[in-house]
């Protein structure tokens, strides 16, 4: 993004009389839209994908009425859900309930700027960019906490404190898996993680050939990853059948869509994320190429890992019952984190060896 | 520093009777401490109907349709039960044809009512997909049904005197074709939740139920089976011709941790819809041709007495107490439901565990409320 602008800055004789920060605020604004619609449209695909996902593994079909197989159900939701009146409870915190839903929002958007989509088409090179990716997905608790508190309702408590326990649990081993590429790398970048990996599959960070830690670690990032996002088996905070809707109990149309539009977003965010520093990224098996043509493949090769990562997110969904609390904590705790510390420890010997 | 003033609160909280995995109009005060329960107060009479006040002001006949509405899952074992209590008052011989289209009716509906078991229990720790799958088999079950006397939730399959309608060759067929069907997606029902790791691991040692405690808590059925207890009212107190049938009564063993935890009670009902097809099958090649329903006056008017009769319904033991003064109506009706008892033993094992577990423990009793409440 910040080449693009100067490329034009420099170029565009028009642009070089008013004053740059004015341009960069312009840019800054149409880059967010971009993201802001990107997003829209991919969470309107996967909603559907998951309804029909869900309905041949539940040998049913899915929407099929709105359009041919329904693939216009998505949108016809969306237009409810933004028509339904507003409601905000009499009883709840008012400040709170009302900035609650923006602010998980934020924390699900806000990583998309450091998230390249291939090799030139990403909006900010950031150096400390998996840092921040994790530092702001980590945000999206406080806004749930925030939900469940000012709700004024028990059930929303329960839910905004089990995602608040569940996400301290997971941040661990998450940011240790993280550690682990980054000591093959030696940069935060996500260019640089994925361009250290090549275009063969042994040679990504999830092949046991380049690493075995790697390997280890790319399972326990995308189990972390699972229970950051709230699914199942990790659905805790909105355990349907014991907390009836956990922290958006009390929400309804467009607050409620923001916390929805987060959940999938969060959940693109995990599954675009393990495919860049695990799975290759944009080299893939595709011929190269350069240009925008290479673009585009580089594209491709990011959607469809991470479209198979969400595959796979979608069949566990269906396919698994819910964990207890306590089990939902002993296995961060006991299990993952331990094992993310050693898959750490190996890696940094085999770097220093190697 | 003190940390004296920083005390916590006990939180009591209201699960229902709006909410999703109370089978109806439960409602449960819970008691918590963060996620750990303390105590649990269940609260009933939502869906009171007066059903015995009914019973005492409509005529015998009358009160068949009645009885769809208790249990409304196993709808045609409730229609058994009443109909033998009356004929066994009144004296009326059924013809051995009926009897086995009863059979094949009950042993349905249990499996009919088993399934509906399997799925809300999946759901209720967290799968979803056994529910659709649970409600596939059902679906044909029901579609049985319908073929056969037009109904498919409230029967009123069985009337005083027999059945109301016989069986094609059809229907016949198409119940062993169920059956087939039935044995072979058992399995795959016990790959996807049963023997799942994270199933097992929320319902083993969950809720545990001694058998002396179950049965001083006068719990029947799977809940009492489950903790070891052989006490099943077919081949115990024999009504129907069970006696004759060749079928096991499964009781929970302790396999995936102490007996009598949910997932036992949970595996005594996935075991008795194997049972209940072997039943099925066997009435289906033992049935004579014949009537299927005696002669009954118009207006059926009881000798004076009493009688008590009790059947195996999916939830336990269901029992009618008939006291008649001569007339046309009961001079009293008193019906024994298994839910209602079986949902008493609540207080004393939904404690000392976290919340989650509550909803375990409330699922595999099985309650249906319309029968708790009547």
């Amino acid at each position: 993004m910040r080449e693009l602008i100067e490329y034009l800055l420099t170029h565009v004789p028009l642009l070089t009389k008013v004053p740059s920060i004015f341009v960069y605020a312009v840019f800054i604004l149409i880059g967010a839209g971009v993201v802001l619609g990107y997003i829209s449209v991919m969470v309107i695909i996967w909603v559907y994908l998951e309804r029909k996902v869900a309905g041949h593994i539940q040998a049913r079909y899915g929407p099929m009425r709105v359009g041919p197989h329904g693939i216009l159900q998505t949108i016809a939701d969306a237009i409810k859900l933004f028509m339904k009146e507003d409601i905000i409870i009499p009883t709840s915190h008012k400040v709170l309930f009302i900035i609650a839903p923006f602010l998980v929002f934020f924390g699900a958007f806000a990583p998309f700027v450091v998230l390249p989509y291939s090799e030139s088409l990403y909006l900010s090179k950031m150096n400390v960019g998996v840092f921040y990716l994790l530092a702001l997905t980590a945000f999206e608790v406080i806004g749930i906490i925030m939900a469940g508190w000012g709700s004024n309702n028990k059930w929303a408590l329960y839910g905004g404190m089990r995602h608040a326990a569940q996400m301290i649990c997971y941040e661990l081993p998450m940011g240790i898996s993280v550690l682990t590429v980054v000591v093959f790398t030696g940069s935060l970048t996500l260019h640089g993680i994925t361009n250290a990996q090549g275009w063969l599959p042994w040679q990504w960070f999830i092949s046991p050939l380049k690493s075995p830690f790697t390997f280890i670690a790319g399972f326990v990032f995308y189990i972390a990853g699972l229970a950051a996002t709230k699914r199942v088996p990790f659905d805790l905070p909105e355990a349907e059948s014991e907390l009836v809707a956990g922290y958006h109990a009390e929400y309804s149309g467009m607050r409620f869509a923001f916390f929805f539009l987060a959940e999938y977003t969060a959940m693109y965010l995990v599954c675009a994320v393990t495919s860049l520093l695990f799975l290759g990224g944009w080299n893939g098996p595709l011929p190269r190429a350069q240009g925008w043509l290479g673009n585009l493949l580089g594209l491709i090769n990011v959607l469809s890992k991470t479209y198979f990562l969400l595959f796979v997110m979608l069949w566990l969904r269906w396919t698994l019952p819910r964990l207890r609390i306590d089990q939902l904590l002993s296995t961060s705790l006991k299990y993952l984190l331990p094992i993310s510390l050693g898959a750490l420890l190996g890696a940094a010997i085999q770097s220093a060896i190697f | 520093m003190s940390v004296d003033y920083l005390h916590t609160h006990e939180i009591l909280v209201n699960m229902g009777p709006q909410h999703p995995s109370t089978h109806g109009v439960l409602r449960l005060v819970v008691k918590t401490d963060g996620e750990w329960v303390t105590e649990t107060q269940p609260y009933i009479g939502y869906l009171h109907r007066c059903a015995e006040k009914i019973g005492e002001s409509v005529e015998y006949p009358q009160f068949v349709p009645y009885t769809d509405r208790l249990d409304y899952l196993g709808a045609i074992n409730n229609n058994l039960c009443y109909c033998l209590a009356v004929e066994r008052l009144a004296g009326i011989e059924v013809p051995e044809r009926a009897t086995y289209l009863r059979v094949i009716g009950a042993e349905l509906n249990r499996i009919a009512s088993h399934l509906i078991s399997y799925g809300t229990f999946g759901m209720e720790t967290g799968a979803f997909t056994p529910f659709f799958y649970g409600f596939r088999e059902r679906e044909t079950i029901l579609s049985i049904f319908e073929k056969w006397f037009g109904a498919r939730l409230t029967y009123h399959l069985c009337r005083i005197g027999g059945v109301m309608a016989d069986i094609t060759p059809e229907i016949a067929q198409d119940i062993r074709d169920f059956i087939k069907t039935m044995r072979a997606v058992w399995d795959d029902y016990n790959t996807l939740l049963s023997f799942n790791e994270i199933f097992v691991r929320r319902t083993a040692d969950v809720g545990v139920i001694p058998p002396e405690m179950a049965i001083e808590y006068g719990l029947t059925g799977p809940c009492l089976r489950g903790s070891g207890v052989k006490w099943d009212l077919r081949k115990n107190d024999p009504y129907c011709f069970y006696d004759t049938f060749d079928f096991d009564i499964p009781v929970g063993e302790g396999l995936m941790g102490t007996v009598g935890d949910s997932w036992d009670r949970y595996w005594v009902r996935m075991r008795e819809i194997i049972e209940s097809t072997k039943i099925i099958e066997q009435a289906l090649d033992r049935m004579p041709e014949g009537a299927i329903r005696a002669k009954v006056p118009k207006i059926l008017k009881l000798p004076k007495g009493e009688v008590y009769v009790r059947c195996e319904n999916p939830r336990g033991e269901l029992g009618f107490y008939l006291v008649s003064d001569g007339g046309t109506k009961p001079y009293r009706l008193k019906i024994r439901a298994p839910s209602f008892c079986n949902l008493s033993i609540t207080n004393a094992i939904c404690k000392d565990c976290l919340l989650a577990d509550v909803i375990v423990i409330v699922g595999s009793i099985d309650i249906v409320l319309g029968e708790v409440d009547r």
